[in-house]
């Protein structure tokens, strides 16, 4: 057996692995979770990952006032409960939330516009952490200066906290659109397009070369049902987070379940209508047409 | 004659393994047709396979439920290769010391999951492998490593614990040989495993 391998050549938080850990979580469900209870279910449900926060967002939602961190006493817990990885949400620009979350050990943060933002002008510079971090966009700009920050994940903003999948698709067939556009262009339009939409010119021919966002992109932002997170895998989206959709359920542990084996077999309608049946209630839900502007949150942090 | 090679793909890294397979296929003059394995009925017809890492608890669930868990068996049971990473080394281990995981019980060892820690001590260098001439860019992410390394022989440690195995037809390893454009692990797993693709396979090629 070799013994020759040098332990000093060690590297963490490199890109590599910060995008590597991203691209395990394809194929899979992260689902929002407020204490160790919650997070126990989701584990058993077969969630890839849990979010830990302080509230759902269609609590934080309803509550109103400035939403933030959750308590890091509390995200450690959940940290201790389970053994899949745990992500935290921290507040668009507080670099001091996300170094705290990171401190507390969890496995990625995500830079979110569900809390009340700290800085509304800059996001977080991730290239510092070893954190990977994942941050929501609405369209191919927004999400390529999310990756040049450092993001290491993507996933659409949506809607979230209203149980209604419109916005995430939205969201989705956006970001989609504008890369099969970018791949008819020739290398001038691109290096135009990419100052039309204020993302850096390197990231666009990237993006245009592969056909796809460079890092893995996850959808996000009310999607509430089994077929809703088989809609967007047929959206082509890697992965799925539910939010207030497991626990605002009638019975969490049976739709968490069903959303896992809906992300598996989303192209298979028969068997989707065997995993959607007898769930019992899903969350009630706020449908975004009824939504005021300013209630949205998608508009935090682009 | 063509290979058929399955991932397993119920949740995890699965395209990366695919093109994975593709290269170390084109690099020995093979031809190979991958398919995902996110139903039963595939695995009776791969020749090869491989089992992604990903989250060990959520795909350990959804090959019993889908019935796959049995076919992987039978798969290496009839002496043809599998190459398990990460997730796919502690499902198909003996024992994960975790009752949160079913084990396959295809490789003869026990593992211990996050051995070396959280997302914040993943970590990426360079590897010795046996049989690799050249140190192997070996990427580990949360990974897991072989505790009683039982009747398997093992193929490269770090930090004197054992990251990659061979056991029979099955080469498993704690990190991520897909992560990197480097597909020799591929190439070590799936065409220089001796018994592993047949005779008859072997002589088409």
């Amino acid at each position: 057996m070799p013994e020759s391998t040098d332990l000093e050549e060690l590297r963490r938080g490199t890109d590599l692995v910060k995008r590597g850990f991203a691209r395990m979580q394809k194929g899979g469900v992260i689902m929002d979770v407020v204490n160790k209870e919650q997070a126990r279910i989701a584990e058993d449900a077969g969630a890839v990952a849990v979010m830990a926060l302080e509230a759902v967002p269609a609590d934080i939602r309803k509550r109103g006032g400035v939403a933030r961190m959750a308590d890091p006493a509390d995200v450690a817990e959940i940290v201790e409960e389970v053994s899949i990885p745990v992500m935290g949400k921290s507040r668009i620009g507080h670099t001091k939330e996300a170094q705290i979350l990171e401190a507390v050990g969890v496995d990625m943060i995500d830079e979110s516009e569900v809390l009340t933002p700290a800085d509304d002008a800059y996001h977080i510079d991730k290239r510092d952490f070893t954190a990977p971090f994942v941050c929501g966009a609405r369209d191919l700009g927004e999400a390529l200066r999310r990756i040049h920050e450092g993001a290491a994940m993507i996933r659409t903003k949506g809607e979230a906290g209203t149980g209604d999948v419109n916005q995430a698709v939205h969201h989705q067939r956006t970001i989609k659109g504008a890369i099969r556009e970018i791949e008819g262009m020739t290398h001038e339009e691109r290096e135009a397009y990419a100052r039309e939409i204020e993302a850096p010119a390197e990231l666009v021919h990237e993006t245009a070369e592969m056909g796809r966002l460079p890092v893995v992109n996850f959808a996000a932002g009310g999607i509430a049902t089994p077929a809703d997170a088989a809609l967007m895998m047929h959206h082509e989206c890697d992965g799925i987070f539910v939010g207030s959709g497991i626990f605002g359920a009638e019975n969490p542990r049976a739709m968490g379940e069903a959303i896992v084996e809906a992300v598996n077999n989303w192209d298979d309608p028969e068997r989707l209508a065997d995993i959607a049946s007898n769930l019992g209630k899903g969350m009630k839900g706020d449908s975004n047409a009824n939504l005021p502007e300013e209630e949205k949150l998608q508009g935090r942090g682009v | 004659m063509s290979l058929t090679a399955g991932v397993v793909a119920v949740q995890g890294n699965v395209d990366a393994h695919a093109t994975a397979i593709e290269r170390a296929a084109r690099n020995r003059g093979r031809e190979v047709t991958v398919r995902e394995v996110r139903e039963s009925g595939i695995v009776p017809d791969c020749d090869l396979l491989a089992m992604p890492g990903g989250e060990s608890t959520t795909i350990s669930q959804l090959i019993r439920e889908e019935g796959i868990d049995a076919e992987i068996r039978d798969h290496v049971a009839a002496e043809k290769p599998l190459l398990a990473t990460c997730a796919g080394l502690i499902v198909a281990s003996r024992d994960p010391n975790d009752d949160r995981v079913d084990a396959l019980g295809l490789v003869d060892a026990t593992v211990e999951r996050n051995a070396f820690g959280r997302q914040r001590d993943s970590f990426e260098a360079p590897l010795e492998v046996d049989g690799l001439e050249e140190p192997f860019p070996a990427v580990f992410i949360r990974a897991p490593a072989v505790d009683d390394v039982g009747g398997v022989d093992v193929l490269a440690s770090w930090d004197g614990r054992p990251v990659a195995v061979r056991d029979g037809p099955v080469v498993a390893t704690a990190f991520h040989p897909e992560l990197t454009p480097d597909s020799r692990l591929h190439g070590l797993a799936f065409f220089e495993n001796g018994a592993s693709i047949g005779p008859e396979l072997e002589r088409s090629a």
